[in-house]
């Protein structure tokens, strides 16, 4: 009798403090979350870009491209700078970027891209074809424009909260600061287990 | 006896008017929720795809802070859809706080600009700002 009173009062207490938590996120918070979609990409650190190999780790996911003049280098370097404000928990969270440009983002270019922010941020990129499939999966909006003679993109400027579990639980929307993903990243990483 | 009467009249008229506009400067503005929400019913995605033009989301969204500065997006209809920024599956709702008055913009396909507004008010802190808020209040 008593060990299921217990469960159960654990379960309510956990169900109480995750809805708690969830109402505090800065980031707009999906309810209930969904499965993150997985996919397949060439990664900018030379392996398959998987998003289910960092099962376990919280993923901020970002849509963008290496000639973006604005939003992407705001945002990379905003999550560099969280990522540097997490101290020993940065090891808990992986920084995943996804090209819309798959005319110029060649693995190496979205390598030497990133590393300027942050070693450990991991490019995908693809054929237009593997990318506009995950775009969709994640309803990305990418639209190809030519201003002079390069091409740029009006992309979607948010960026996605996955949990350990890989759950996608938030979107956090373009401009907030590194004190906000820090935030919420650890409500994340503290839900891990 | 007429002039007099329009006179008096006149007078009532815009010490109602005067004192209408001192309580929306001077009252605390209150809020029942601070959420704003909006919805896809069900069955929108059949009716769009029978040819009806079905607008659930302005082009423009106005929210002010600490009254109606949380955003809510729910999906009641059986299939996935673009709802203003993102992706929603059947039944998902997305709950999107904003903590600083600015303009938000948010590429959407569902209009044809492309892109959607949010914008963020500061709480009306000032008598001005209050009646502002009210005259909106009134006219949406």
């Amino acid at each position: 009798m008593y060990p299921a009173v217990t469960l159960l009062l654990s379960l309510i207490l956990t169900a109480a403090v995750s809805a708690a938590d969830d109402a505090t996120i800065k980031a707009g918070v999906f309810s209930p979350p969904r499965l993150a979609p997985d996919f397949s990409l060439n990664g900018s650190n030379g392996s398959e870009l998987k998003l289910s190999t960092y099962r376990g780790k919280v993923v901020v996911l970002a849509f963008g491209f290496t000639s973006c003049p604005d939003v992407c280098p705001i945002t990379l370097a905003t999550l560099a700078q969280a990522r540097k404000k997490l101290g020993a928990d940065a090891n808990e969270l992986q920084v995943v970027y996804i090209t819309v440009d798959p005319e110029r983002d060649d693995v190496e270019r979205m390598r030497a891209y990133l590393v300027a922010f942050d070693p450990t941020f991991v490019g995908g990129t693809g054929t237009a074809k593997q990318l506009d499939a995950v775009r969709k999966e994640y309803g990305i909006i990418a639209t190809r424009k030519v201003v002079g003679t390069s091409p740029l993109y009006g992309h979607s400027s948010f960026t996605y909260l996955i949990d350990a579990q890989g759950k996608l639980r938030a979107l956090m929307p373009y401009g907030h600061s590194a004190d906000d993903y820090v935030h919420d990243l650890r409500i994340l990483m503290a839900k891990k287990s | 006896m007429n002039a007099l009467r329009r006179h008096w009249l006149l007078s009532l008229i815009s010490g109602v008017a005067v004192g209408a506009t001192a309580w929306a400067g001077i009252a605390p503005i209150q809020s029942p929720s601070r959420e704003t929400l909006f919805e896809i019913p069900k069955g929108t995605w059949a009716r769009r795809m029978s040819g009806s033009k079905i607008e659930i989301l302005p082009e423009e969204i106005r929210l002010t802070i600490g009254l109606s500065d949380i955003l809510v997006l729910r999906n009641l209809d059986d299939v996935p859809q673009i709802f203003g920024p993102t992706l929603m599956m059947p039944g998902q709702s997305l709950r999107l706080p904003f903590e600083v008055a600015s303009s938000y913009t948010f590429a959407c396909t569902a209009h044809l600009s492309g892109q959607m507004t949010i914008v963020v008010d500061p709480w009306p802190a000032s008598p001005w700002a209050r009646i502002r808020w009210r005259v909106r209040q009134l006219l949406t």
